[in-house]
């Protein structure tokens, strides 16, 4: 199975992800830019998304809401720069913190068959990188209360 | 334990991980138990410099001393570190059922292009 690495040195206001895909580049850029195909894989699990916008162009802008039984969450971007299947430089903002915008370089390395995509994400500060990892941990948690209140309903109905 | 509690727990640990004599303090004791001295040993710091490192480390509650031995050697606080990996690791496996997503999407792809 591909392994995803993610590299957040303490102190550092980065995130970095390196993850292989058994497909050429074409495909995983099309898979990362197709507004059709985002909803099926972008965000935690056992949330719906909304795509209200996505144009994957140089200039171009997305817009997405998640929900889940606690509430919704918005995010957006633009796009600074799109090479298709090489290069993509977006912003990411989530609505809850609009001062808090985040840059991601996406490379799209081409393995022969195979591609390398790296995500280096660049924080305004080490706390606001924290804070994205942390909200990472809370979507954990609501996860597991979620498949928790599952369990229990099941039970319950016995 | 509130969310908040470990919050500021996790505040304390990365920040004292954010200096590179602590993180290789921090390996040291990976291996084993070390007195200050023993941990001193490589960095071309006083040991008054030392000491302090081990008071951040030992505030942020990833180390611990000996209270009773005379030497008192540091010990790594193995429980503390596990939280810390578990915090990454929840990160992880939400980055990780997504590409899962993704390889299902892309395996679509393929079928399509066939």
């Amino acid at each position: 199975m591909n392994e995803t690495t993610i590299t957040a040195q303490p102190g550092t206001p980065f995130i970095d992800v390196v993850r292989e895909f058994d497909a050429t580049p074409a495909q995983v850029y099309r898979a990362w830019t197709d507004p059709e195909l985002i909803p099926q894989w972008l965000g935690p699990h056992g949330v719906t998304m909304e795509l209200i916008e996505y144009d994957a162009t140089t200039g171009g802008r997305y817009r997405y809401i998640h929900r889940d039984a606690d509430g919704e969450y918005g995010f957006r971007g633009v796009f600074h720069v799109v090479v298709p299947n090489q290069r993509i430089v977006q912003t990411f903002q989530y609505d809850g913190s609009p001062d808090e915008v985040s840059l991601e370089t996406l490379t799209f390395e081409d393995l022969g068959g195979r591609t390398r995509v790296r995500t280096h994400s660049v924080f305004g500060s080490v706390e606001s990188r924290d804070g994205m990892v942390a909200s990472g941990m809370e979507t954990g948690q609501r996860d597991s209360m979620a498949r928790l209140d599952e369990v229990l309903a099941r039970a319950g109905n016995r | 334990m509130t969310v908040d509690d470990a919050a500021e727990r996790l505040d304390r640990a990365f920040t004292a991980l954010g200096d590179p004599v602590r993180r290789a303090m921090i390996a040291r004791l990976s291996r084993g138990e070390a007195t200050v001295n023993e941990l001193a040993e490589p960095f071309p710091i006083t040991k008054q410099a030392v000491s302090r490192h081990i008071q951040v480390l030992e505030a942020a509650g990833l180390i611990t001393r000996s209270r009773d031995a005379q030497r008192r050697p540091c010990h790594l606080n193995a429980a503390a570190l596990e939280e810390l990996t578990g915090w990454i690791d929840r990160y992880r496996l939400a980055i990780e059922q997504q590409h899962r997503r993704l390889d299902a999407v892309l395996e679509t792809i393929k079928e399509q292009e066939k």
